[in-house]
């Protein structure tokens, strides 16, 4: 892995007609790390990480992806760059097989045999285990298993970056624990961005917090210190969920 | 895919039951289906754009005129020979589309459709305007004499229908190809959800207007063989009327199926031609037709076909 | 005649064309933002309107203005029946949804058109107003005693089309007092802003659907009868106030009541002084293109949210 920081903002920020989300957010991510951004509602998560994407055009501020200038590159080309992303709201092709739904993520990438793509696709599948799923139609999976094909289709694109938008939000108990093993399994092969609200899985799957509140960088560090941490204790007192 | 897939051999069975045909069919029939073949071309252009992309355009009469004046003007004020003419009526759907594209492609849904209609009426008005040279709604005919083609004349109905099933067979498997390539399975994609195409990285952007294109030079060659085959040209092509026909044969035969165009193309000529004969108020079926469609078999014959049926009908 | 009382006369034409514009455009406006459907059939309604009204005025005798008193209440009524059948028997039926209403409007346009054709007759046939006098305006000019009015010759306007402009600014303003005044109007914006709460709190979404869809087709056939005695019923006039209406609602920007009444007095009027001063066909050209400019660049139009 070339940069030791693969995501860099200096700087950014985004304000909406006077009302600023985010203001002035100097953000590094460290490669091959898991890092969580938390945050109370209303701190800016989203807003920044739209910006990062590049769904969101800031109004201020610079992006440095993989040692490359993005901030003006539109977010298709941010993609193309290197970075999955799901949603927070989970958007799948739901009218495609689960397959086609990966194969149209590995597809974009891909350059061999079609035999060997076919194998790539399975390797996805398999990954989160919805291999014996692959006939079946997206829209029928439950919500939970269409979380488990976002993570397949963003794994299927080999990506450097993988950010990860509330991902375990309306999940259950059991399919959380899986989730947690699931990216703590690809520690290494790529980065992960996870932004969160469950501090569960923040504590357990993350190497590195960044806390945002009122659009900006609060506090950052280990899970330990930030759990440490008086400003965040009390940003956080009464807002934490289970 | 291998050869001896089934949609392989679906789509050779089709283009060999178009030759048995015309043996088998009377004089008055086999004109009827050399008429459907290149409507049907028309239909699968408007298929790319709207069945397989998602875009519902209400103006692709203006490629199909513009393939259909391009040929005619090329021919009779021009005196180009037949092949050089036919290209350039193609090439003027192409261009068209590409302008009309880049533009109308700024906006979606609703207003998509009605700046295409727009886009289309504009181009009704101007055929009018020139009417000088296009002869308005009157229109013109293309004389026998000048539709000839190495040496063959293409008015007797054996070379009428050889050259539309040719033109037919041509846009019919190349479309079929097509949809089959990582950039037709990526329309696909921006159809069902744009916004998770982008963002796995796909430029959606291009992806359409590339489909617009594509849309409206196939539109184009329809045109052009249309006033090559059948000798006419004139502004009604380029009514409100003929840019809903093509929507209606899509989803009566089934968007986003190859041979649904063909089969929609079909069924809408012999019902038309038949409630002629029974009433001057064909449109009245037409409408019902439209309205029983879209309330109990939404996915036209060759859509819910393949949803209940055969789900390996491409 | 000279150029300024030519265009008072071309605004004065442009206010009766803006009148009944709004009116449809109304019609449109309040289905679209509430059940956000595309009814390409509204056009049909208008002209069922006006064909209504045909078939009142001739069944009752006697002196027009009572023909045309009871054409005023029926067609609106039946055309708003009709329309909320369609939509009781159709529309429910497919869900309202998007692509396939499309389709099934495109459908009943054919059905209502050609419906038309076959028991009205191709024939454009003329209802004769309620009352009709001419009436000659004035214009003030610089004379050699200072400004005086005068009346220049050719310069008039109808009685009965100041009377369209009058009735459509009291639809208007009738209309405006239900929805923002009423429990109706209340309702039908509750349902507008999220259907799925209204019916959490016990709103019949469904009623209000057919309810606000016979009031759009009703609205049309309302501008469709005060038009008639002016235009002439025709099997084929819903084609142009369709397209104008669309243009309106887009421009005024979807869901916006106000922008709808304010673009279709901005279009109405341009149509009417347009036609008076251009060549018809040069006029059309210009003004589609750039209808379509307009959509492009601006595609919420004056009021509107981006919407999608």
């Amino acid at each position: 892995m070339a940069a030791i920081n693969i995501l860099e903002t200096t700087g950014l920020t985004k304000v909406y007609g006077g009302i600023s989300a985010n203001m002035n957010v100097d953000f590094q991510l460290a490669s091959g790390k898991i890092t969580a951004l938390i945050g109370p509602n209303g701190a800016g998560k989203s807003t920044f990480v739209g910006m990062v994407s590049g769904q969101i055009e800031a109004t201020m501020g610079r992006v440095m992806f993989d040692g490359k200038d993005v901030s003006h590159l539109p977010a298709h080309k941010r993609i193309q760059l290197g970075i999955a992303y799901t949603f927070q709201i989970t958007s799948v092709f739901s009218g495609l097989s689960v397959h086609e739904n990966v194969a149209l993520a590995a597809r974009r990438t891909f350059d061999g045999k079609a035999s060997a793509f076919e194998e790539k696709v399975l390797a996805a599948l398999v990954r989160v285990g919805l291999d014996d799923r692959a006939t079946q139609i997206a829209g029928d999976l439950s919500y939970g298993h269409q979380r488990l094909l976002e993570i397949a289709m963003g794994l299927a694109q080999d990506p450097k970056l993988f950010i990860l938008d509330e991902p375990t939000q309306g999940l259950a108990e059991s399919e959380i624990a899986n989730f947690i093993k699931l990216i703590m399994s690809l520690a290494g092969e790529t980065t992960i961005l996870l932004i969160e609200h469950n501090m569960k899985v923040v504590m357990e799957a993350a190497d590195f917090i960044t806390v945002l509140d009122h659009g900006q960088i609060l506090a950052t560090g280990t899970p330990a210190q930030i759990s440490n941490n008086t400003a965040v204790q009390a940003a956080y007192l009464g807002k934490s969920d289970a | 895919m291998t050869l001896f897939s089934k949609p392989n051999l679906l789509h050779i069975g089709v283009l060999l039951g178009l030759i048995v045909l015309y043996f088998v069919l009377p004089p008055y029939h086999s004109g009827n289906l050399s008429r459907i073949m290149v409507l049907a071309i028309y239909a699968m252009g408007y298929n790319v754009l709207f069945g397989y992309t998602g875009l519902l355009s209400l103006g692709h009469a203006m490629f199909f005129a513009a393939g259909m004046y391009g040929f005619g003007l090329a021919v009779n004020l021009g005196g180009v020979p037949l092949p050089i003419a036919f290209i350039l009526g193609i090439a003027s759907a192409g261009l068209l589309a590409a302008v009309v594209g880049s533009l109308a492609l700024r906006t979606t849904g609703v207003a998509f459709m009605i700046v295409t209609l727009m886009f289309a009426q504009t181009a009704y008005l101007v055929v009018l305007y020139f009417g000088e040279y296009t002869r308005g709604d009157e229109g013109f005919v293309v004389q026998q004499v000048q539709r000839t083609f190495a040496g063959v004349d293409l008015t007797t109905d054996t070379a009428r229908y050889v050259t539309a099933l040719v033109l037919f067979a041509i846009c019919f498997l190349a479309l079929a190809r097509l949809v089959k390539t990582p950039f037709g399975k990526t329309l696909v994609a921006i159809r069902e959800n744009e916004e998770r195409a982008r963002m796995l990285g796909y430029d959606t952007k291009v992806h359409k207007l590339k489909a617009i294109i594509i849309s409206g030079l196939v539109a184009g060659v329809g045109g052009a063989a249309y006033a090559m085959l059948f000798g006419y040209v004139g502004a009604t092509f380029a009514t409100v009327q003929y840019s809903i026909l093509p929507l209606l044969w899509v989803l009566l035969g089934g968007a986003g199926t190859t041979v649904g165009p063909l089969i929609g193309v079909f069924f809408m000529f012999y019902l038309i031609d038949f409630s002629s004969s029974v009433t001057t108020a064909y449109l009245l079926v037409v409408g019902i037709v439209l309205v029983l469609l879209t309330m109990f078999a939404p996915k036209g014959i060759c859509g819910e076909l393949r949803r209940r049926v055969f789900p390996w009908l491409p | 005649m000279e150029f300024g009382p030519h265009l008072m006369l071309a605004s004065l034409e442009g206010a009766v064309v803006a009148a009944v514009l709004a009116l449809t455009a109304m019609g449109l406006s309040i289905v679209f933002g509430v059940m956000r459907v595309v009814n390409v059939a509204h056009g049909e309604f208008y002209m069922l309107g006006a064909v209504l009204a045909w078939f009142v005025t001739s069944a009752i005798g006697g002196h027009p203005a009572l023909g045309f008193v009871a054409a005023l209440v029926i067609a609106p009524l039946l055309v708003g029946v009709i329309a909320a059948a369609a939509d009781t028997f159709i529309l429910k039926h497919i869900k309202y949804d998007p692509d396939r209403t499309i389709v099934a409007t495109i459908g009943l346009l054919y059905i209502f058109q050609q419906g038309t054709l076959m028991t009205f007759g191709p024939d454009a046939r003329p209802v004769e107003a309620p009352f009709n006098h001419r009436l000659a305006l004035p214009w003030i000019e610089n004379g050699e005693n200072g400004l005086q009015m005068f009346w220049p010759w050719g310069l008039s306007i109808t009685s009965y089309k100041l009377f369209v402009i009058a009735a459509a600014v009291v639809v208007l303003m009738g209309l405006w007092a239900l929805i923002t005044r009423t429990k109706i109007g209340l309702i039908m914006r509750a349902t507008q802003q999220d259907s799925e709460t209204a019916q959490a709190f016990g709103i019949p979404v469904g009623r209000v659907y057919s309810l606000v869809f016979g009031l759009g087709a009703a609205l049309a056939a309302l501008g469709a009868v005060l038009v008639v005695p002016i235009q002439q019923a025709h099997y084929l006039m819903g084609g142009e106030p369709l397209l104008l209406a669309f243009i309106v609602v887009i421009i005024g920007g979807l869901g916006s009541l106000p922008g709808t009444v304010v673009a279709a007095v901005l279009i109405g009027m341009s149509d009417g002084i347009i036609s008076v001063f251009f060549s018809p066909m040069v006029a059309k050209i210009i003004a589609t293109l750039f209808v379509t400019m307009i959509l492009i660049w601006r595609p919420q139009g004056l009021f509107g949210k981006v919407i999608r």
